[in-house]
């Protein structure tokens, strides 16, 4: 199966007073239809720069340095901002923490759906109501309530209204970030689980951008771990779980408190992740690492291939050494 | 803000021609300025070439190697008494400025923190006096009080005073509101620990900030009151008494008068305007990171 | 043995009226209230992790700070060692924050920003006079050691704003704990530092309690982190609280709908794992006005007719282990 998605060797720099801040530098992932990746890390990781990236949508003084962007096999890194215009919304669409921030107070949402279809379908305003309700319906929200405002909504009806919009076109893709982390869990668990629904229904990719592990486990194929701009681990999310290789996501791993397990014990990384002006020269974990050698510290460690879909940015798993 | 003239023209000239780095440089031309003209108050008598009060030479003289900035329609000595000039000018701003930060700040505290009808009651009156056009306020208690270099500093003082008062009251009342308050609550302070172990030390970061403004403001304002014969009685040397006296030559091609008081007006105005808008970076530690 | 009660709580109350403007007061001429916590009751024993779990709004916040004295009670009793404390003033209540301390959830907004490091941690000491000069000092600097802030030397000049968030929430645990309180109420200590350094935090905090056998009311919204460091749970919906036990009851024979549902939507780090389903009606209502009976009923699916009317009271289903609803 062709890949919907592929990154290659992505850096996008934010160019501040202090120097160029490395939030994303040397990113490469794929995804095929339909699947779902988990996009992990902490705050200050480039996780959501990332994400922004994929649409093209990082501001100054943020760049996209270098790298490629390869969606349904097109480059889009270089695309000049009409075309991503209209990739944007229809091909790839975003759902963010507080849709709040992206409606417009004064308008029903009924109208909004109606307005996002018709800016990229040329259909009758008639058809485009019909096609709202439809949406509506699709992501738990009775259509009568189409006539209210924004405001009208709670918290999780709200993210419901942002996923109808963000799905309004039938997207290729979409990219989700930290969009469950102001709900509560329970609501955060059924907006998840429709979130599931749909991305069978309609075929659809998705980029599930969170700093909590546990939740991502519950939604996502593949797991890229991020650490100080770059994935340190990329793999499918069963191996990920069960066997995780690189020691931040072992680490990470086992600072989590598991509800499922009696008498855990929970371990912490020591320290904190590098400033992203100046990363150390080696690893950009090697301060943290329970494992490093001296060559961590001189030398920035290869992308290792495991296996054909698992990579881990580690000397440790780099060719001569054997696995301990 | 009301203290805005000199501070929206001078963070302005900041912002266009020195982006970033700008800030320090001007904080210490402002100082120098400042600086330079409160010496030359301190040690007016030394410097000094003559008595200003006197009649040194003839009237309205060119400036020259005796008069270096000549004399006034009085036969005193121009220089002389831009310099014992600084003496008022220093010394009314700096009283106006104390008695208006004084009462300004403790009764912001004061109103903040305790709320209720007291604060009701005081924020009323000094909205009030806030919205009266400024100016006009000092001429009327000016000329209500009298002459005379306290007298003076009271009637610029009042114009000031709700400035910090509103700028205070506001900050007290979001802090008293923050997380850290009740945190030291928590740990059993005692309201006066509060208001000036936690909130005070919050609050006084943006005090020197209006009170460089407020004093170029006062200096302006000193000047207006002198200019319309309401500041120090003659023949206290003034600057604005002294540009009032000198601009009825200027028609005569006569500049001397009232040239050199005017450009050391501008000129201390300058200097706590440069301080006040260069502190405003300097001084927030978290801003400047 | 029965370990000695350090905090009761008795049919807590604490009712915030709405605020409005003066022309829908003119309006309506009603006050109304925002009913966070609603006759609340339970109790924590010396040397035990209380934990007290619920989603935003749920009045756990409010508990926290009523049982710290730092927001005076609508109704009710809080007793902390045997003696009512619910109204106490003065020099009585500043006694008792000897004894009674709280770590806040925000280390970005409880640390004093113009005060060092070194100064905040020493000011429970000042302010009741327990120590001072060298040897207020030498209490800091072991006390910001202990909690990991080395070389405490270096910290003690810093102001907050040079500390990472896990730091300022170390130096609010050493402010908390330089007093030696007894009971200290940690409202969501961790929720806002990264992930890989909570675990730190919480075993800072299980050190402390092993070290001086304190007590804990632990607040917090993630079920797996209240597992972690709990003995007790009191799981709080809307303002009440409709199931407490011990934490292994509550994990292994939960009672109350709203606690399964809680339970089986918390996410687990394992993607093998039998994925659950819940059944839960609509979103958490208005506290202003509440259901009326169990205020859960209109989301619950085994709500009977007698949910709607009557409000249950917490019943005891096994030893230790009470719940509040008409199931049982």
């Amino acid at each position: 199966m062709k890949n919907l998605l592929t990154i290659q060797d992505l850096r996008v720099y934010y160019y501040l007073r202090e120097g160029a801040v490395r939030a994303v530098d040397g990113v490469s992932f794929f995804m095929k239809r339909g699947e779902t990746v988990g996009l992990v890390g902490e705050s200050g990781s480039g996780k959501s720069t990332l994400g922004l990236s994929i649409l093209k949508l990082v501001s100054s003084p943020g760049k996209i340095v270098s790298g490629k962007i390869l969606f349904n096999g097109n480059d889009i890194a270089g695309w000049n901002e009409k075309k991503m215009r209209l990739l944007r919304g229809s091909r790839i669409s975003m759902v963010f923490q507080d849709p709040m921030t992206s409606l417009n107070p004064l308008m029903r949402i009924e109208e909004h759906l109606v307005e996002t279809i018709r800016t990229h379908q040329k259909i009758p305003k008639a058809e485009a109501k019909k096609k709202a309700s439809l949406l509506l319906n699709e992501v738990g929200i009775p259509p009568e309530r189409g006539g209210d405002y924004p405001h009208q909504f709670s918290g999780g009806m709200r993210q419901r209204i942002g996923i109808a919009l963000a799905i309004a076109l039938n997207p290729d893709l979409l990219i989700a970030d930290e969009f469950t982390s102001s709900l509560d869990v329970i609501v955060q668990f059924q907006i998840l689980n429709l979130m599931k629904k749909l991305k069978a229904s309609h075929q659809m990719g998705l980029i599930f951008i969170s700093h909590d592990i546990s939740l991502v486990s519950e939604i996502a194929d593949r797991i890229a771990l991020m650490y100080a701009g770059q994935i340190v681990e990329f793999a499918p999310a069963d191996i990920f779980f069960s066997e995780p290789l690189h020691p931040y996501s072992e680490g990470l791993l086992n600072s989590v408190p598991n509800i499922e397990l009696s008498d855990q014990k929970l371990n912490y990384i020591p320290g904190m992740p590098p400033d992203l002006v100046r990363p150390p020269d080696g690893c950009r974990f090697y301060p943290r690492c329970p494992y490093g050698e001296d060559i961590c510290r001189r030398k920035e460690p290869p992308l290792v291939q495991i296996e054909k879909e698992h990579m881990v940015k580690c000397f440790r798993y780099d060719g001569k050494k054997s696995r301990t | 803000m009301k203290y805005s003239i000199s501070r929206f023209i001078v963070s302005n000239i900041i912002k266009n021609i020195f982006p970033r780095k700008g800030t320090e440089y001007f904080v210490l031309v402002g100082f120098i300025l400042v600086l330079l003209i409160i010496l030359m108050a301190i040690f007016a008598p030394f410097i000094a070439p003559y008595d200003p009060i006197k009649k040194v030479g003839e009237i309205l003289e060119r400036p020259s190697g005796k008069f270096l900035l000549g004399t006034d329609g009085l036969g005193r000595d121009v220089l002389s008494r831009i310099i014992f000039g600084a003496r008022t000018a220093v010394l009314v701003t700096f009283l106006a400025v104390s008695i208006s930060l004084s009462f300004g700040v403790l009764l912001g505290l004061l109103s903040g923190y305790t709320g209720g009808k007291f604060d009701t009651v005081f924020s009323l009156v000094m909205d009030a006096m806030y919205s009266f056009p400024g100016l006009i306020l000092a001429i009327v208690l000016a000329a209500m009080l009298g002459p005379g270099i306290l007298n003076t500093a009271m009637a610029i003082a009042v114009i000031y005073t709700p400035t910090y008062f509103r700028m205070v009251r506001g900050l007290v009342l979001s802090l008293k509101e923050s997380l850290f308050v009740e945190a030291a609550r928590a740990i059993g302070a005692k309201d006066r620990t509060i208001v000036f172990k936690y909130i005070f030390p919050n609050v006084i970061s943006s005090i020197p900030i209006v009170l460089s403004l407020n004093a170029a403001d006062a200096v302006l304002t000193l000047a207006a009151l002198s200019f319309l014969g309401l500041g120090l009685p003659a023949p206290t040397p003034d600057w604005g008494f002294d540009l009032r006296a000198g601009h009825a030559y200027l028609a005569s091609r006569i500049w001397w008068p009232s040239t050199f008081p005017g450009l050391m007006i501008v000129i201390l105005t300058l200097g706590f305007s440069l301080l006040g808008e260069g502190l405003n970076e300097i001084l927030n530690p978290e801003l400047r990171r | 043995m029965e370990r000695k009660v350090e905090l009761k709580v008795v049919n807590l109350k604490k009712y915030f009226p709405v605020q409005k403007s003066f022309l829908e007061r003119l309006l309506s001429g009603k006050i109304e209230y925002v009913q966070a916590v609603n006759r609340i009751s339970f109790e924590v024993r010396r040397g035990e992790v209380f934990g007290l779990v619920g989603e935003s709004g749920c009045g756990k916040t409010t508990t926290g700070r009523l049982i710290t004295r730092l927001i005076e009670p609508t109704e009710g009793k809080i007793i902390f060692k045997g003696e009512d404390v619910t109204f106490i003033q003065g020099e009585r209540l500043r006694e008792f924050r000897k004894y009674v301390q709280i770590i806040f959830q925000n280390p970005y907004a409880s640390l004093n920003p113009r005060m060092r490091i070194g100064e905040a941690t020493a000011h429970p000491l000042e302010i009741h006079g327990i120590a001072t000069g060298e040897r207020k000092k030498k209490m800091v600097f072991e006390m910001l050691e202990k909690v990991g802030l080395e070389p405490a030397k270096k910290f003690y000049d810093l102001y907050p704003f040079e500390l990472s968030g896990g730091q300022r929430q170390r130096v609010a645990i050493a402010r908390a704990m330089i007093l030696n309180p007894e009971l200290v109420v940690a409202d969501e200590p961790i929720s806002m530092i990264d992930v890989s350094l909570r675990a730190k935090i919480l075993e800072l905090m299980l050190m402390l309690k092993e070290e001086r056998n304190l007590t804990y009311v632990f607040i917090t919204h993630d079920l797996a982190v209240a597992k972690y460091i709990s003995d007790w749970i009191g799981i709080m919906y809307l303002g009440e609280i409709v199931e407490i036990g011990r934490k292994e009851q509550i994990f292994s024979t939960p009672y109350h709908p709203y606690t399964k549902a809680l339970l089986s939507a918390i996410p687990v780090p394992d993607p093998k794992r039998e994925k659950k389903d819940i059944k839960l009606k609509g979103e958490v209502p208005s506290s202003i006005n509440p259901p009326s009976g169990c205020r859960f009923h209109p989301r619950c699916s085994f709500a009977k007719d007698k949910c709607s009317n009557l409000k249950p009271s917490l019943k005891m289903v096994d030893k230790d282990h009470y719940v509040a609803c008409h199931l049982y």
